[in-house]
């Protein structure tokens, strides 16, 4: 049994004010895949990752992650092997120091302080912030705190991560360095985005949603590719796909 | 607008401070702590007349502030921010107690007025001690050393919390004042009734950005308690800081030494 898999089988959801966010969305991830989950503002991106991280319980649906189905019971048992990096690193980094963060999960997870150490000292290796260790939080530029964010998670060593719009707010030579860091990750890896230039580097798949549906789901470079289907997704071509603004020829 | 944006400023050279690796600051934070606490409990439990036994325990904040490598414009400036409290507290004495104590010169002077100074100049001693042990050791390992001492963690982490995301939420609060004095002309909508909403929003802001954060704790296996993984060691140099000073603070609590000092020098005049 693999602990990568997620599946997502039918998946409904209307917020508590009846506002309908998913419609019957379905999906497998395999091991080790990496999937751009794509959509204009208010497709339901958000929501679906708030499902797959246990933090909504599907109304109608089901979520699978490992094989295990999401359900109340089960959420602590799934937690640990997904990790969620969050849109705003002000949400995900709550703790005096940022080695208190990155030390967070392990310590809640049990393990004797050398292994913790060991933990922290890997994940901040990882994305290039040991000299981050003893700073506070708060005083750490948008793209460290990126980096902090995610060696949050890291230290638990999950088997699928989520992420929500992790290049957002960065700057050019942040996000292209980003961009490195998480093409290296080999863990199952689901990203929220708007950012398709991104998506193009980092993930071999793409799914479309729309209105809380998926409206395609194919391999990164066709979808991408696909001029009206991008249109009825409310989304444009990445630019690099788009003609050069100065010759302005395609 | 600008008072928010330099008051953030202000609590970030705190913690800059904080920052410097001077003697005192490689003291163990409880050691401090501990000294502090002792140093504070001495000074409030002197009689309520009393200034000349209160003159000697000046010291000890000298005594960080100048070893700790302090700017002491910079802290007398928060004493004086702080001052109005004790000024509202102190200066009914005058009032309510009337009775002469002694006279200088031709005038009277009340025991009213003495508390009222006895009470100021507790005030300063102990806020300027208080602020000098942050300034050395950091709100957050002062904190941890709260928590090693047996404050109650709940405790212990909400201050912890209060201090992580006061820098997040008075950033907020800049931006929206700003954005809210850029709009506004000849002193319209600046008025308590755009305030109150301002509130508002800020409030339903950090609801939400609470609500955020647990969910990335609980995604991070977050089960009610805040673990912390901190390795202090206490040295001979800190058992010496603490001995030395809690010592000196119970000798001058239980004699006054300028009484004693005049006392004796007045006896070899004789």
């Amino acid at each position: 049994m693999s602990h990568h898999i997620v599946e997502v089988i039918d998946l409904e959801y209307s917020y508590p004010d009846g506002t309908p966010a998913l419609g019957g969305v379905s999906f497998t991830v395999t091991h080790g895949e990496s999937v751009a989950l794509v959509g204009s503002n208010g497709a339901g991106k958000s929501t679906l990752l708030l499902h797959l991280a246990g933090c909504l319980v599907p109304q109608s649906g089901e979520v699978r992650i490992g094989h295990l189905p999401l359900t109340k019971k089960t959420i602590p048992q799934v937690r640990r092997n997904i990790g969620m990096v969050f849109q705003d690193p002000d949400d995900q980094l709550f703790m005096p120091l940022v080695y208190d963060d990155v030390a967070f999960a392990p310590l809640n997870l049990g393990f004797p302080p050398e292994e913790v150490e060991q933990r922290v000292v890997n994940a901040l290796n990882t994305v290039g912030a040991t000299h981050l260790r003893n700073r506070p939080p708060y005083r750490l530029s948008g793209g460290e705190k990126r980096r902090v964010a995610i060696a949050t998670v890291l230290s638990m060593s999950p088997s699928v991560l989520f992420m929500d719009e992790p290049t957002s707010n960065l700057d050019p030579r942040a996000r292209r360095e980003l961009i490195g860091l998480l093409k290296r990750f080999e863990h199952t890896r689901i990203i929220a985005t708007h950012d398709l230039d991104m998506a193009l580097d980092v993930c071999t798949r793409t799914i479309i949603l729309k209105n809380g549906s998926v409206i395609a789901d194919g391999p990164t470079v066709d979808i991408l590719g696909n001029e009206k289907l991008l249109h009825t997704g409310g989304l444009e071509k990445p630019l690099r796909l788009q003609g050069c603004p100065v010759c302005n020829n395609n | 607008m600008s008072t928010i944006s330099s008051s953030l400023f202000d609590v970030n050279h705190l913690d800059a401070l904080s920052n410097q690796t001077t003697c005192i600051h490689r003291l163990d934070p409880r050691v401090k702590l501990l000294a502090t606490v002792v140093f504070i409990v001495s000074i409030m439990s002197l009689d309520r007349y009393q200034i000349s036994a209160l003159m000697p325990f000046a010291i000890y904040p000298i005594f960080l502030i100048a070893l700790g490598n302090l700017p002491f414009k910079y802290l007398l400036r928060k004493v004086l921010l702080a001052a109005p409290f004790a000024f509202l507290i102190g200066i009914w004495n005058p009032f309510l107690d009337s009775n002469v104590s002694f006279h200088i010169g031709p005038v009277g002077i009340s025991g009213g007025w003495l508390s009222f100074a006895s009470i100021m100049i507790r005030f300063a001693l102990t806020v300027f001690t208080v602020l000098a042990l942050i300034a050395t050791t950091g709100f957050n390992a002062v904190c941890m050393a709260l928590e090693r001492l047996g404050v109650p963690r709940g405790f212990v982490v909400q201050l912890l919390f209060l201090y992580r995301y006061i820098f997040v939420l008075t950033e907020e609060a800049g931006r929206m004042a700003r954005a809210r004095s850029l709009r506004s002309f000849d002193g319209k909508g600046m008025g308590i009734r755009v305030f109150g909403s301002m509130i508002g929003n800020l409030l339903l802001r950090t609801l939400d950005r609470a609500q955020r954060i647990h969910i990335a704790m609980l995604s991070r296996g977050f089960d009610g308690e805040i673990r912390l993984a901190y390795p202090l060691k206490v040295n001979r140099r800190d058992i010496l800081f603490l001995s030395g000073w809690t010592a000196l603070f119970i000798l001058l609590r239980l004699f006054n030494l300028p009484y004693l000092l005049g006392d004796m020098f007045s006896g070899l005049a004789k």
